[in-house]
Parts: C-alpha cells; sequence; structure tokens
C-alpha cells in the first residue's frame, strides 16, 4: 500500500494550497459545492466511501464538450507541442453513437469508468496503476514504467501515453513524459471536497457522490431510475454509470 | 551427462571472424542510435494512443518466444536421452539466452520511463500482473540456462548429475515462459482479436518454428565459416522439425481462426484480418501463410529438394520472415481494430472510434528491433570464440553411430 501513500502525498503537496482556499471556493461564484465533506489530508482515503458519477445523457446539452473542456482546464491535457493528434493525450472523449436498426443517436463523454475490478490494475507489472480504496483508479507516475500493458487492456481506450517531455503543468496533476495517464476523477479536487471539474462543467446532467452512501444523491438516482455500464457484459461494475444509453 | 563429442571455440582471426562480427555490430549500433532517438518521447515514432505497441514489441515478442525455441534443441538431447542432438546443446543455450536477452533488450528500451524499472526492484511487482511474472520467469530461464551450460561443459562429477535434472528444469521453465508470453494477450477481455486462450498454444508451437529456423541458420553458417563438417544426418533433424511444427503452427491458426469465425461477436474482426485488403490481411495470406508457411514447408518436404542445403536456409529464412509477420499481424492487427463500446451502432469521436488504426513504423522503431536481433546473434559470435561451443564436426559418422540416415 506504500505506493498508494506515497501518491496521495504528492497530490496532497500539490493540493495543499488548494485545501485552505476550499472556504474561499465555497462563495464563489459558478462552483458547485458536493454533499460530501472533504477530506482532511491527514486522514486515509476511506474503503467506506466509494467514489462515482452519474451521466444523463439526455440532459447533456452539447454531448459533454463542456465537460471536455472543463476537465482540459483542470489538468492542463491534449495540446502536447511535439505529438500528433492520435498521440495527444485525451482524457475524456465526445462519442457520437448511432444505433444501425433505429437511427436514434447521442452523445456522451467517455472517460475512465473507475473499474471496480480494473483490468488495468491486474495487468499493470509494478502496482502503478491502482484503485484507491474509494473506488478511484489512476496511475502512480513515480512508478509507472510506461510498458503501455495497461492502455492495451482498457476496454473504454481511456488512458493516453505522454510522448514528450511537457512544461507548465498544472499544480494539482503531475504528469509526465513516458508514464500513461487517465482520468483520475479529480482526485486533487474530490480529496478537497470539491466536485469533479466536469461535474461541475454540467451540473444539470452529472451527478458526482458516494456510491456506497444510500442517503446519497447519485444513489437514490440510480435506485430510482437505473444507470447503465457501458460493456456491462465485461462484468467490471464501473464507478461511471450513464442514463439515456 | 557430457557428450563425447569434441568441442572446440572458434580459432578464426582473420578477416572473416571479425567482418562478420562487425556487420552484426553495426545492426547493433543502429539500434543504439534507435533508443537514443526514442529516448526524446515516443512523439517521434509511429506508435499512438490506439497503437500502442508497435514494431520494437514485435521484434521483442519474436525474440522472446524463439529463444525458447532455440533452446528447447537441447533439452530434446537431456530429457529424451536423444544422442544425436546432444553435441547441438551448447549452441542451442547459448542461442536461446542471447536471443532472449536481445528480446528483452528492446522491451525495456522501449518503456517510456526506464528509469522507474528501479522502482520493480524494490519491491514494486504486481503479482495479479502476467507481465510481471514474465519478467520473473524470463530472469530465471536466463539463470537456469547459465547452470545448464556449466552442467554440458564442465567435466566435474556434480556436473554431470545435474545434466539431466536442469535440463528437465530448463525445458519446463520454457514450456511456461512461452505460455506465459502467450497468455499476455489472453488477458486482454476487452480486445476482440487476443481474448483467447488457444493464444498460449500458438505460441509454443510458434516458439519450435522461429528457434528452429534461427537454430538452423546459425548452425549452416558457423559450421561453413569455420570449416566444419556439417553432416546431413543432424539437418534432417532440423529440417523436419522445422516442418512439423510450421505445419502445426498453421493448424493452431486454422482453429484459431475458425473458432473465431464460430462467435458472431469476432466476425468484424476477423473480417478485418483475413478480407479486409488492408495491409494487415495482406501481410497475414501473403506474408505469413503462404511466403512463411506453404513455402517453406514445401522446401522443405518436396522430394526433389531432398538434402539440398540452400533449399533449407531459405525455408529458414522464409519462416523467420513469416514469424515476425505472425507476430505483426497479432499484435499490430489486433490493435488497429476499434475496441467496440457500443455493438450494433455507429461510433465517432475524435479518439479514432469506430475506424481502423493504421500505423506505419519509423526506421528507429525498426532499427531498435533488428539491434535486438544483431546484440542476440553478435553474443553468439562472441561466444563460440570464447567459448567450446560449437562441435569440431557434426558429420554423419560422428553424430549418427549407426551411420544411417534415419529420419
Ligand atoms: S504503463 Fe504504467 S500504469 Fe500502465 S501497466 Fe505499465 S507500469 Fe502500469
Amino acid at each position: 500500500m506504500s505506493n498508494i501513500d506515497s501518491y496521495r502525498r504528492n497530490f496532497l503537496t500539490g493540493i495543499g494550497a488548494v485545501s485552505t482556499m476550499a472556504a474561499a471556493v465555497t462563495i464563489a461564484p459558478g462552483v458547485f459545492l458536493r454533499e460530501v465533506q472533504a477530506k482532511p489530508a491527514e486522514k486515509a482515503v476511506s474503503s467506506k466511501v466509494r467514489w462515482g458519477m452519474l451521466v444523463d445523457v439526455n440532459k447533456l446539452k452539447d454531448g459533454g464538450d463542456a465537460c471536455i473542456e472543463a476537465c482540459k482546464k483542470e489538468h492542463g491535457w491534449g495540446d502536447e507541442e511535439h505529438s500528433n493528434n492520435k498521440q495527444d493525450a485525451q482524457w475524456i472523449r465526445k462519442v457520437t453513437v448511432k444505433e444501425k436498426l433505429t437511427g436514434h443517436e447521442f452523445s456522451l463523454p467517455v472517460m475512465c469508468q473507475h473499474c471496480d475490478t480494473a483490468p488495468c490494475v491486474d495487468v499493470c507489472p509494478t502496482g502503478a496503476s491502482m484503485k484507491r480504496a474509494d473506488g478511484i483508479v489512476q496511475v502512480n507516475k513515480h512508478v509507472c514504467i510506461g510498458c503501455r500493458y495497461c492502455m492495451m487492456a482498457c476496454p473504454y481506450k481511456a488512458r493516453s501515453f505522454i510522448h514528450e517531455t511537457l512544461t507548465d503543468q498544472k499544480p494539482g496533476t503531475p504528469r509526465g513524459k513516458g508514464t500513461v495517464e487517465s482520468c483520475n476523477m479529480c482526485v486533487n479536487r474530490v480529496d478537497a471536497g470539491l466536485n469533479p471539474a466536469c461535474v461541475d462543467a454540467a451540473p444539470e446532467a452529472m451527478l458526482f457522490g458516494d456510491l456506497n452512501d444510500p442517503e446519497s444523491k447519485i444513489s437514490k438516482a440510480l435506485k430510482e431510475f437505473g444507470g447503465t455500464q457501458i460493456r456491462a457484459d465485461l462484468g467490471l461494475n464501473t464507478g461511471i454509470r450513464y442514463q439515456g444509453i | 551427462m557430457a557428450t563425447k563429442a569434441i568441442f572446440s571455440e572458434v580459432k578464426n582471426n582473420g578477416f572473416g571472424y571479425w567482418g562478420i562480427l562487425g556487420v552484426f555490430g553495426v545492426l547493433v549500433l543502429g539500434g543504439v542510435w534507435a533508443f537514443m532517438h526514442m529516448e526524446h518521447g515516443h512523439f517521434s515514432t509511429g506508435m499512438n494512443n490506439q497503437i500502442v505497441w508497435g514494431m520494437p514489441h514485435v521484434f521483442a515478442i519474436f525474440l522472446i518466444v524463439a529463444a525458447s525455441g532455440a533452446a528447447n534443441i537441447a533439452t530434446i538431447g537431456t530429457v529424451f536421452g536423444k544422442k544425436i542432438y546432444q553435441p547441438l546443446g551448447r549452441l542451442s543455450a547459448f542461442l536461446g539466452a542471447s536471443l532472449l536477452i536481445g528480446g528483452l533488450l528492446v522491451l525495456l528500451l522501449d518503456l517510456g520511463s526506464i528509469g522507474h524499472v528501479i522502482e520493480m526492484a524494490k519491491g514494486h511487482l504486481n503479482f495479479k500482473s502476467i507481465f510481471a511474472w514474465n519478467m520473473v520467469l524470463y530472469s530465471g530461464f536466463l539463470g537456469i540456462i547459465v547452470v545448464y551450460l556449466w552442467t554440458m561443459m564442465d567435466r566435474t562429477k556434480l556436473a554431470k548429475m545435474l545434466y539431466k535434472p536442469v535440463g528437465i528444469a530448463n525445458m519446463i521453465w520454457r514450456f511456461l515462459l512461452t505460455m506465459a508470453t502467450g497468455s499476455i494477450f489472453g488477458f486482454l477481455v476487452a480486445r476482440q482479436y487476443y481474448d483467447a486462450a488457444i493464444m498460449a498454444p500458438l505460441f509454443i508451437v510458434a516458439s519450435y518454428v522461429f528457434g528452429t529456423a534461427i537454430y538452423t541458420l546459425v548452425l549452416m553458417s558457423s559450421f561453413k565459416f569455420t570449416g566444419r563438417e556439417l553432416g546431413d544426418a543432424i539437418l534432417n533433424r532440423l529440417r523436419y522439425t522445422l516442418a512439423i511444427f510450421l505445419a502445426l503452427t498453421l493448424f493452431i491458426e486454422f482453429v484459431r481462426h475458425l473458432t473465431n469465425l464460430y462467435a458472431t461477436e469476432h466476425h468484424g474482426v476477423e473480417g478485418f484480418i483475413l478480407a479486409s485488403g488492408d495491409n494487415i490481411s495482406n501481410l497475414f495470406w501473403f506474408g505469413q501463410i503462404i511466403m512463411g508457411s506453404l513455402i517453406p514447408m514445401f522446401l522443405i518436404w518436396c522430394r526433389f529438394l531432398k538434402n539440398n542445403r540452400f533449399a533449407l536456409a531459405v525455408a529458414a529464412i522464409l519462416a523467420v520472415l513469416g514469424g515476425l509477420a505472425q507476430i505483426y499481424v497479432i499484435l499490430i492487427g489486433g490493435q488497429a481494430y476499434p475496441l467496440i463500446l457500443f455493438p450494433n451502432a455507429e461510433v465517432t469521436s475524435s479518439f479514432s472510434e469506430g475506424v481502423i488504426n493504421p500505423y506505419t513504423a519509423t526506421p528507429a522503431e525498426i532499427l531498435l528491433g533488428v539491434g535486438g536481433f544483431g546484440l542476440a546473434i553478435a553474443m553468439v559470435i562472441v561466444a563460440v570464440k570464447v567459448f567450446k561451443v560449437l562441435p569440431t564436426t557434426l558429420a554423419d559418422s560422428a553424430t549418427d553411430p549407426h551411420h544411417t540416415k534415419k529420419i
């Protein structure tokens, strides 16, 4: 577990400042507050919590464009200088689906689905690809050797390899050449008691919360209306659920 | 037990020896250049977030699989007591170790963060990962080969006593290793083309093909260049081993594609590999099947080419190229075909959804792979000079006590 701890420490150094700003953030306009308290820095990540998201595709006005922009802004990926567009990182993407039989068309944002039994975690030789006790799946950049086996294993193609040296990184999101990265459910914000950036960018369509807490908004919504997993047949018990797909 | 065959170092100090070593040395230098080029970041390669494993991995996997096949020739002599194979043991073990080192080095040098490998040494190993198990198996294999070579080359009683048990360990280990290499693919549940247990046996039979082909070429050329006699008895053993395993590999490939075609969900990817007219399907039919399997089998089994060494050499070269084609089709073809997130729907996105992903290897990627191959052979060339690896003769009279050509 020590790798998890050291990873968290790294994040926490980065977000120390963010945490102290939390009070200011609460009154900033346009920022939505989460129902769950911030996790004090010294407190371990708890397995009592399982973070998840629910995306109502019918309520998304833009198919996820705003989420993608917010994610880019938060984590700074996507405009790598030397990489071509197939090499650029893409933590979250807009996928447009047209059913062949009915012609029904919809768009949805697809990112790391934060699987309970994550294939990327199983295959990683070093344990860099890991799932926190609270269900967030992410990569420990200090241990990742850049073998890309996790990218081969991910059913959602959610991971990106960093093909070049990066400059001007966002303080809350350490990234590095030769390692793999993906949506980390804005672990920096979540630990500070905020919503993931994409959820705040599309509050009308997205919910974030604790799937283990039956009283949370997300659990109630899922209980009442259900939520679909992409490729549910793989039995990965994803933390990201969709309605309207 | 050591054999009665007499072994000697290569004495040739002339231009011939150093010239050949030089050629392979240049390949190694090419690999070093490629590594330095790619070290700036993988943006300079043809690999991307869709085709995450490229040409270096084709070579690395090929070499690793070939290694276990090459080492196998020694174990036939040891484990099954086939005397005729025993003089071949030392070269077999050396070649197996060198190919493995070459392959592993290519794999290592392609990593995004080589520096972090040290973290693995510090204990960051995930034993749920087949990849981690592979690392353990590869290192163990090298260790066993070193001991195995000692039992073959040392005259002490202990060495002779351990010869057979170590040979058996080597054989078992080699099976585990090849199966584990094949299983790297078997664990990729979401990739339409890989998710099948048959990958492990496929890799085992293919390893005999790759290993025997390379071994045959190395044996023939080293005997030719050192003026040693190589009889038909040995060559025919290798010849038919190669052909039989070519046939077996073809058979398992056939079964694999057939079972895939049976499952409706795999029709898309099978259509792509077998009938798309894309580079991949051309490589499959012309590279792997026709050039890499059928023609070599013809060259070996055609009655008019019996004992024809040139035909055997060509067959072995084609089998090597066909093997590379086979790994390329599996590795690149499997990634080129898109992941299916929504069956029965047309999907588009800014991240290559629903389209075949093109891949063109850059020269650096090819050079890195060839460099690994060059290193493996260069190591063998050095080994035959430094150690007593090559038998002084493999003439029929020396290898076959009955002097008859059993095949
Ligand atoms: S690329 Fe990094 S995170 Fe992914 S499997 Fe390899 S070591 Fe693990």
